[in-house]
């Protein structure tokens, strides 16, 4: 199916997942409204435990049932409704139309199989090539990433690749059938800094290479501002921010994202750091109203009685908040 | 701790505010029925073998040769055996001598393997490899073999045959508590407590006891059913428990002859030595579930 | 592989010889004197005196013991004092028996419990998984001599498919051999059945969810090349050291099996052997027994290495 232009690649409305619990099943994310276009990057940010993750992984239809189910909305992928197909057609969809890099490299590759199998594989299953050229495409792959002699890595087993080495082997697997979307959930955590910086490159330039779009997973906000062109904020399960990236570090509408903003440490040595207060509500015993008000310097009455709706204040700008046209938020980069 | 990382097939486990850590436990073994059901029915066993002489309809060795291999009745509830012995009556008493000689073998191996497991597990060193290296060497002949091979040598009575069970299990014992002493012995907590300067008896018995408690009650659990198995082989063969007495196990031994004929002589000691197996293990399996659930998804 | 197979050989001679000692140290746990223990009741002075220096037990320990493990290197296990038969001669007549007997219940268990595991395991929560994982708890608690018992009764007496007791040997006619091992292995596999369909089930649960098997799913892979390749292979690790123990099991459990269906193999020679204070016989089998348990541990521990590529390197 073309995609007409102003459709979004994937266009995600009021989606809500419960998982179950010793206290019977929960909602973990509620309400998640946002989309990402033709070849942008859209930041999906958020604390540990926001349901960021969760996010991702409906939109892959990798929510397993037992323990979880998507109870509402809908998920949209150039127009198709993903949340309709059954196990068949989605596993068609998955690893082909939309793909998936996740956080640790050190475990998310089979151990006992060679790099060349596992890329091979996945060409074979999607694209029907044979085991000779998909194992050629392999290595072409695997240059691309930039893994040096790749005709000789092809034939390693994981546990003699380095963990930077891997990732990139992982994002290999990913764009080996060319997937319109690309969802990286967290990908550069579990590396270090050095290495960040480079897979950080690599996706962008892999990005342009092939026209597709990125949905960024992460809870590092420098990570945002680098790679971003709109950015997703998420708190306790819900959205609470959606905005172009320059906007949202310049003029922050949401006091969550200007208190996280606020959290960066200066470069300066006398800044003092300032924490937000408190701590993340639990999904099983969150606050009335607002679930952001009882650790909110611009509280009112009102903020303990309402839920706020997630409204668009501005083109392309949607805030979580009631006092979200009052309010004179200061954010950095000024 | 995200709800979304629980271990899978479980519900998520969560911690209520203000729960101490003893109610978290009864709140979650409640949850578990089969584990709720298995412990009544032990209860409801061990009543039945502690009195015993209250609740048996008649005396489980008092013979009557006029009602040999009586049918099921009004008189004889679940029938006679051979010597018209009432069956109902012996199967309430074998559950006396079944529980307490499983009670009395798990007993030896505790004393052998529990505290060797500890030493072993939290000082290391060479301890641990010559004591790990008898509990390899005593695994490495099958369970009733050696518990035979000890009968054997000792002499066939019912005290010998569970000393030799209870050898026979002290190394598994041995290993799981080492296992839980040695993963204890890594946590920082302990190299905080030596910083702070506490002695290493203290130690033991303050941070490594009580977190290898947990394993080693489901161990336990465990340890009794596998012990009324023991018994029971080791009383068929004739080798435990002896006539006139009557454990399950015997009682089953003097039904084989009569096999064909007279199935529920073998049938009624059978059944009751399953379901009491049954019960310790999904009693430990319920236990684990209860005790462990922070440690594990730590 | 080899040398991963070589160290592993070396690592366990002091569990041998350790097994030696223990099956030689029954001697010393005999009460009282072993003279008259075996010689029996009824025996005169003369007679007692002649077994303890038959025996050398007026020698010390250490001699003994090296005396008697000289002589099992060279197959020399002593000889049963009843009947003067050489314990050697009689487990060697007896071990084809006993070890038809546990090859078919062993292909029996694994022939069962693996694909039952894989299927409630993969299918984790279904009406199935539960129903097969009751099966197994059940399964776990019946004891052997329930389940032969049991067997022998139904299908043995009463539905006369079978027989009940005996053994023929392979090479008198192949047929009946299989007819008459059936139920007494099927009595034996049925609990080794239900602990490898456990060990298989958590196996396949615990690899099912770990990262790389979600990696195969994102990338759509079939269930055949998810569960098949990924999966299965990891998956077995676990199997195999639960396979490994169960012949361990086995081995004891043999022994009530024989007795009941009546089959002469080494563990029935064992039940008489301490009815009759046979200790050389006891002994022997204890000794072979040990070293066979260990020599099939060794053997798990080397297949790790075809499983997990990265225990070669260690």
């Amino acid at each position: 199916m073309k995609p007409d232009i102003a459709t979004p690649v994937l266009q995600v409305d009021d989606l809500a997942v419960e998982f179950v619990t010793e206290v019977g099943w929960l909602n973990v994310v509620d309400g998640i409204t946002f989309d990402v276009r033709e070849r942008e990057t859209l930041g999906l940010i958020g604390e540990s435990g926001c349901g960021k993750s969760v996010t991702a992984q409906a939109i892959m239809g990798l929510i397993a049932t037992p323990p979880g189910r998507v109870t509402r909305g809908s998920i949209r992928l150039d127009g198709r409704e993903l949340l309709q197909l059954d196990e068949h057609e989605m596993r068609d969809v998955r690893g082909r139309q939309v793909a998936m890099v996740f956080q640790e490299p050190m475990t998310s590759i089979n151990p006992a199989f060679t790099v060349g199998q596992q890329i091979s594989e996945i060409l074979r299953r999607h694209l029907g090539s044979s085991r000779r050229a998909a194992r050629a495409r392999a290595i072409d792959l695997l240059a691309r990433v930039g893994i040096p002699a790749p005709s000789e890595r092809v034939d390693d087993y994981p546990h003699q690749l380095s963990g930077g080495m891997r990732q990139r082997a992982l994002i290999a697997m990913a764009l080996s059938c060319e997937p319109r979307l690309l969802i990286a959930d967290e990908p550069t955590t579990a590396l270090d800094v050095t290495v960040q910086a480079q897979v950080l490159e690599l996706l962008a330039g892999l990005q342009d290479e092939l026209r597709m779009s990125v949905l960024l997973v992460t809870h590092d906000l420098g990570v945002v501002a680098e790679t971003c062109d709109r950015v997703v904020v998420m708190y306790a399960g819900e959205v609470v921010e959606t905005s172009e990236a320059a906007s949202l570090f310049a003029h922050p509408r949401h006091p969550y994202t200007a208190a996280l903003l606020e959290c960066l440490p200066g470069l300066r040595a006398d800044e003092p750091l300032r924490p937000i207060p408190g701590l993340v509500p639990a999904r099983y015993s969150l606050p009335t109203g607002c679930l952001f008000h009882p650790r909110c310097r611009y509280a009112v009455e009102a903020c303990a009685t309402e839920r706020p709706p997630l409204s668009e204040v501005a083109p392309g700008r949607c805030v979580r908040c009631i006092r979200a046209h009052e309010l004179e938020l200061t954010g950095v980069g000024s | 701790m995200s709800i979304v990382d629980a271990p899978v097939g479980e519900a998520a486990a969560v911690v209520l505010p203000g729960e101490s850590p003893r109610a978290r436990f009864w709140r979650r073994f409640k949850r578990q029925r089969a584990a709720v059901a298995a412990a009544g029915f032990l209860i409801v066993v061990a009543l039945a073998a502690i009195f015993a002489p209250l609740i048996a309809p008649k005396d489980p060795i008092e013979q009557s040769l006029s009602h040999s291999f009586a049918s099921p009745g009004s008189d004889y509830w679940l029938g006679a055996d051979r010597l018209g012995r009432d069956t109902l009556s012996r199967l309430i008493y074998g559950a006396r001598y079944s529980l307490l000689a499983a009670a009395q073998a798990v007993a030896v191996a505790v004393v052998l393997g529990v505290p060797l497991g500890l030493l072993a597990g939290f000082v290391r060193g060479w301890f641990d490899s010559v004591a790990s290296l008898c509990a390899d060497a005593v695994l490495s002949i099958p369970a009733i073999i050696l518990a035979l091979a000890i009968v054997g040598v000792l002499g066939p009575n019912l005290t010998n045959a569970m000393i030799a069970i209870g050898i026979v299990y002290a190394p598994r014992l041995f290993r799981v508590v080492r296992g839980a002493a040695i993963s204890v012995r890594e946590e920082t907590y302990i190299d905080a407590a030596r910083a702070s300067g506490v002695g290493t008896l203290r130690i033991a018995r303050g941070h490594v006891l009580p977190n290898v408690m947990s394993p080693l009650i489901v161990q336990i659990s465990l340890a009794l059913g596998f012990a009324v198995l023991a018994e029971a082989a080791v009383s068929f063969l004739g080798l435990g428990v002896q006539p006139p007495d009557a454990s399950w196990g015997v009682m089953l031994g003097q039904a084989t002859a009569q096999l064909e004929d007279h199935p529920i002589l073998v049938l009624a000691p059978s059944i009751a030595i399953v379901l009491t197996v049954l019960a310790f293990n999904v009693l430990g399996d319920g236990l684990n579930d209860s005790l462990g659930r922070e440690i594990r998804e730590a | 592989m080899l040398r991963l197979a070589a160290r592993r050989l070396l690592k366990v001679v002091p569990l041998l010889l350790l097994v030696s000692v223990i099956a030689f140290g029954l001697l010393s746990m005999v009460p009282g004197d072993p003279a008259v223990q075996i010689a029996g009741e009824f025996a005169t002075e003369e007679q007692i005196a002649q077994i303890r220096s038959d025996l050398g037990l007026d020698r010390p320990w250490i001699v003994q013991y090296g005396d008697w493990l000289g002589g099992a290197v060279q197959g020399d296990l002593g000889t049963s004092p009843f009947s003067g038969v050489s314990v050697s001669t009689q487990i060697w007549q007896r071990l084809p028996t006993t070890l038809s007997l546990l090859g078919w219940a062993l292909a029996l268990s694994v022939l069962i419990g693996i694909p039952a595991g894989t299927i409630a395991g993969w299918r984790q929560g279904s009406l199935l998984d539960r129903f097969l994982t009751m099966g197994t708890s059940v399964g776990v608690a019946i004891p052997v001599f329930v389940s032969a018992l049991v067997l022998a009764l139904v299908v043995g007496l009463k539905l006369s498919w079978l027989p009940a007791t005996g053994y023929v040997g392979f090479s008198e006619n192949p047929l009946d051999w299989a007819r008459h091992l059936f139920l007494p292995a099927l009595a034996l596999a049925l609990t080794g059945a239900a602990e490898i369909a456990r060990q298989t089930r958590a196996g396949i649960i615990q690899v099912k969810n770990q990262d790389y098997v979600r990696t195969a799913k994102a990338s759509g892979l079939t269930t055949r090349q998810v569960l098949g390749r990924h999966t299965l292979k990891n998956a077995m690790i676990p199997v195999i050291t639960v396979v490994g123990l169960q012949i361990s099991r086995l081995f004891g459990l043999s022994v009530l099996v024989e007795q009941i269906f009546n089959i002469p193999g080494i563990g029935s020679r064992l039940v008489t052997a301490v009815f009759e204070n046979d200790v050389p016989y006891i002994q022997g089998t204890v000794l072979l027994v040990g070293i066979a348990i260990v020599a099939v541990n060794v053997a798990v521990d080397v297949s790790y290495g075809y499983f997990n590529p990265r225990v070669r390197a260690a």
